[in-house]
């Protein structure tokens, strides 16, 4: 099968256990102060796009999930790795 | 004396001068100042990551560095039990690399802290802590932006005595007022299960001459001495 070129958005983000003082603050500070009463909760993160080569989506996914489990991308004590969106270009 | 230490470098590191310093000038000890891809394990009886921000911080405070071929070559010396220290910004590379527990994170208050504080010590029978009395209270400054210590198991840290040193006020006392970052329980170093291995967030470079010292301690010589007093131990 030919390759193709995929691009998969990837976000990291602290476990909930783990405090997240960035979101904290953006929801107490910024949020709460200027009304928005109906946002309950906030979480901050880091984002990754990632071009590659595969021959198909799954395995596209499968390559950046387990290069991210192989080179800690992600800590797993503290982040939870979530794929966000896996495109064909 | 026949000790000798590498302190490593990685680019962004800038405690690694600080530490060469004392390490030959208070300790007189031979130390070496050793670039990351150069450094090989033999040559040596102890091994320091010093403080900085190694690759920039970048990703997450010392991801990249736990990658570096030095982290192979400290792997040996931790298996056959020589030191390897990680001060800082070390601590964070030492977490990353897995060869101690847990992660250090943003600080709660988002700040970079940099202040002296009191650490009082609960393990010392470990290759950083043997020249001192447990519940000693140690006399040091911090300076971090990611110093706050996360682990979801802390329960299994404290029944294998894998926490040596906790923030405190200056009587020793545990407090929340004392904890600068938000780490949990107070967490400023742990080390491995053999106790070979420590990492810890404040600075013994920067407590261990008096000219440099607010109240004029030098309780970061105490660290020093213990690592030479083990690895003089073991020769």
């Amino acid at each position: 099968m030919d390759e193709s070129e995929f691009i998969i958005e990837v976000s990291l983000e602290n476990k909930p256990a783990a405090r997240d003082p960035v979101a904290e603050t953006i929801k107490r500070d910024l949020i709460a102060k200027k009304g928005y009463d109906m946002i309950s909760n906030v979480r901050s993160g880091q984002y990754l796009r990632i071009n590659l080569l595969a021959k198909s989506e799954n395995e596209a996914k499968e390559i950046v999930t387990n290069m991210c489990n192989d080179l800690r991308i992600f800590n797993p004590v503290t982040q939870n790795l979530t794929v966000l969106n896996v495109k064909k270009l | 004396m026949k000790v000798r230490i590498a302190v490593l470098m990685f680019p962004g590191s800038n405690c690694d001068l600080d530490t060469v310093h004392v390490l030959k000038e208070v300790m007189k000890v031979k130390t070496d100042l050793v670039w990351h891809n150069h450094f090989k394990e033999r040559d040596y009886d102890g091994v320091i990551l010093p403080g900085g921000f190694a690759f920039g911080d970048y990703l997450r405070a010392g991801i990249i560095a736990a990658h570096s071929p030095a982290i192979d070559e400290a792997r040996i010396m931790l298996k056959d039990g020589r030191p390897v220290i990680g001060i800082c910004n070390g601590f964070q590379i030492l977490t990353e690399a897995q060869f101690l527990p847990g992660a250090l994170l943003q600080n709660d208050s988002l700040k970079f802290i940099c202040k002296w504080v009191n650490l009082v010590v609960e393990n010392n029978k470990t290759v950083l802590s043997n020249k001192m009395k447990k519940g000693e209270v140690i006399d040091i400054p911090i300076a971090h932006g990611e110093g706050r210590f996360f682990t979801d198991d802390i329960k299994e840290l404290e029944e294998n005595n894998q926490i040596v040193f906790r923030y405190a006020d200056e009587e020793g006392n545990v407090t929340d007022a004392s904890n600068p970052n938000g780490s949990l329980g107070n967490i400023a170093g742990v080390c491995n299960l053999e106790q070979n291995c420590i990492g810890l967030m404040p600075h013994p470079e920067r407590a261990s001459e008096a000219i440099i010292s607010p109240k004029g301690t030098t309780h970061g010589r105490l660290f020093f001495e213990s690592v030479i007093e083990y690895i003089t131990k073991r020769l």
